[in-house]
């Protein structure tokens, strides 16, 4: 009975803690109010623009030295581009190792710390020692003192890099060609933090197709959400693999109910016969689609957002605020039912 | 006062999707395979097909022409003595139209040769041993020819176990193995197979004037149906409130069901906890 309180301790200082989240990066467990909501993050904040490049690439399966060499391969071209570095560069789930490893995934996890030492050597031999810095989100296995996960890691490199943020997979799918959940421990949080560029979440593949996932990330105030996936490709009975399909119709629902930009990295290439489709793309907070890759070939697609589309489109559609005025009430219809569980039990053991 | 009159739309009770298939998708899809599993995973560029005059081995042909080119494609045709003239016709006019490497490897002395000291073997005997035969010839021309042999065995076939064990089944790549065989057809008319190709009854061409249909006691147009139904997790009444005969739908469950071996690597005796693919599990391209 003690954690109840708590629990609604936890919501009613929910608007304290954004914030503080608006100050200074504070990474909470909060509920946090859309940013439109709050005086503090309106003006040139809110205007803020955001130079995407979503990364689609076949890793060379269990070779970590060399899917590095890609992604510094990657920086390296993005620094030839005409319209020039990237603010943010999201790779797909698994980039480091490739997706189907089996019992190797203790072979090719890294330490999340090892990941970022990499990526910025990787930057800087792409870019120049004193290159600008820039944001990165990419997805490995990790090791974590020998638990492994399946994790996106959202990295600012430059001068002094730093971990934003590890989110690890909750979602592990267990059927068909799938078997994560044999391989990887769950992770067990959803959060979203502040970043150089807007407040974010990271989902990663199925954790995204829960639509609870994606309304968590949105009500942690979250203005864009990453998702790096690998999703095998299956159903051709048309013009493209079901599964892109079934993808662009979860983001579009998902960006316009919460008012949301999603962006979407996945990889491409065939391992064991099973074809990833890539099909990287921007869905825009009004459930319109921005850009996107081919679902087959390496590509890096490119564009820039604007935050202030979160504030307009959350005002035009107020779902995700609706939905906070009900969020109490409903969170409390869980706990009422959560609660009654154990007392169940316990009233039919002392029986 | 008259009623108002509604329009009433009527929609199919059941969709079957299970055999649909865009076929260019299919085309893009499986060249996309070839060209990844071989030359991207394995730094292999030449294909070693058998050439049989069929319709999934033209299908394989075709594919792997597009996705290598037809200089890097070897087709293999191998007949045996009893073998039909049409079979062997009909795999040059594939190897003809797609411009792949033509050889012919006769293999009737082989064969004969082992078959001499068994001369009570019956027809299907002799039948595996041609297919175990074929595959010693396909695996042989791709040492010679620094190739990988591709196979060309359907998901029907497969899955009505109507194979030879180590045999067909033993290439280490397969384009359409999750093809059903109406799926094919549908594939290598989309890819410009001669239509005496397609049309022509499904053989194994083991036994002279063989077909896969009698063979199998149903044709590939309602097995097909069933098997998709079946794969989708539908039981056999559904299958039967949906118009299939009893007969039929017993005789497909009956055939998956007793060759579930045979779509398994050998079984081992798992003796320690790092038994190989029990304990020990890698994925083939690791």
């Amino acid at each position: 009975m003690k954690s109840r309180p708590k629990k609604r301790k936890a919501l009613r200082r929910a608007p304290t803690r954004q914030t503080k989240a608006g100050r200074g990066g504070a990474r909470t467990l909060g509920i946090i109010p859309r940013p439109s909501g709050d005086g503090s993050r309106r003006g040139s904040a809110q205007r803020q623009t955001v130079n995407l490049a979503l990364v689609q690439f076949a890793p060379s399966k269990g070779r970590v030295d060399l899917n590095f060499e890609r992604i510094e391969q990657v920086f390296a071209a993005l620094r030839h581009d005409k319209e020039g570095f990237p603010s943010v560069v999201v790779f797909p789930e698994a980039s480091l190792s490739g997706y189907f490893v089996e019992g190797g995934i203790a072979e090719v996890a890294l330490k999340a710390g090892n990941v970022l030492k990499r990526l910025s050597n990787a930057a800087h031999r792409a870019c120049g020692p004193n290159h600008a810095s820039f944001d990165v989100i990419v997805g490995f296995y990790e090791d974590d003192g020998g638990k492994l996960y399946n994790s996106a890691l959202y990295a600012t490199l430059g001068e002094r890099p730093v971990i934003r943020h590890v989110h690890r997979k909750l979602f592990l799918p267990t059927y068909g060609v799938f078997d994560e959940e044999r391989f990887v421990s769950r992770g067990r949080t959803i959060e979203a933090f502040d970043s150089q560029h807007g407040r974010v979440a990271i989902l990663i593949c199925e954790d995204a197709c829960h639509s609870v996932a994606v309304t968590i990330a949105a009500l942690r105030g979250a203005q864009i959400l990453y998702i790096p996936s690998a999703s095998p490709g299956r159903g051709l009975e048309d013009a493209e693999p079901a599964n892109v399909r079934m993808w662009r119709d979860i983001m579009r629902v998902a960006a316009a109910e919460h008012g949301i930009f999603i962006a979407y990295a996945g990889l491409v290439g065939f391992e064991g016969g099973k074809g990833f489709t890539g099909a990287s793309r921007l869905m825009g907070p009004f459930g319109d689609l921005r850009i996107e890759a081919p679902f087959d070939g390496a590509a890096i697609v490119r564009t820039t957002i604007s935050l202030q589309d979160v504030n307009i489109a959350r005002a035009a559609l107020p779902a995700l605020g609706d939905l906070e005025s009900n969020l109490a009430e409903i969170t409390a219809m869980f706990e009422k039912e959560a609660l009654s569980r154990p007392s169940r039990t316990k009233s039919t053991i002392s029986k | 006062m008259k009623a108002a009159v509604l329009p009433i739309v009527h929609a199919p009770a059941v969709v079957d999707r299970g055999l649909q298939l865009d076929a260019a998708l299919a085309e893009r899809w499986l060249i996309n395979f070839l060209r990844d599993e071989m030359i991207v995973r394995r730094g292999i560029r030449n294909a070693i097909v058998g050439v049989s005059g069929g319709v999934d081995s033209a299908v394989v042909t075709y594919l792997c022409a597009k996705a290598l080119g037809p200089e890097n494609v070897y087709g293999v045709r191998m007949p045996y003595s009893t073998s039909s003239d049409e079979s062997f016709r009909h795999g040059g006019l594939v190897i003809g139209n797609t411009r792949v490497h033509d050889i012919v490897v006769n293999i009737s002395d082989a064969v004969d040769g082992y078959l001499h000291y068994e001369p009570d073997a019956s027809q299907t005997r002799r039948g595996n041993v041609m297919a175990r035969q074929r595959m010693i010839v396909l695996f042989d021309q791709s040492a010679k020819y620094d190739g990988l042999p591709v196979g060309t065995g359907n998901k029907s076939e497969r899955l009505l176990g109507y194979f030879t064990w180590h045999a067909d089944d033993s290439p280490p790549i397969n384009p359409i193995g999750d093809l059903f065989k109406t799926q094919v057809w549908q594939l290598a008319r989309h890819l410009g197979v001669p239509k005496e190709i397609v049309d022509k009854p499904a053989t194994a061409d083991l036994i002279r004037g063989q077909t896969d249909e009698e063979d199998l006691g149903i044709t590939y147009a309602r097995s097909d149906r069933i098997l998709a139904l079946m794969l989708m997790g539908y039981g056999e009444e559904d299958m039967i409130a949906r118009g299939f005969s009893p007969a039929d739908v017993a005789l497909v469950m009956r055939k998956v069901n007793a060759t579930h071996w045979k779509r398994h690597l050998p079984t081992t005796a798992v003796v320690s906890t790092t038994a190989i693919n029990e304990f020990y599990l890698r994925p083939v391209d690791y």
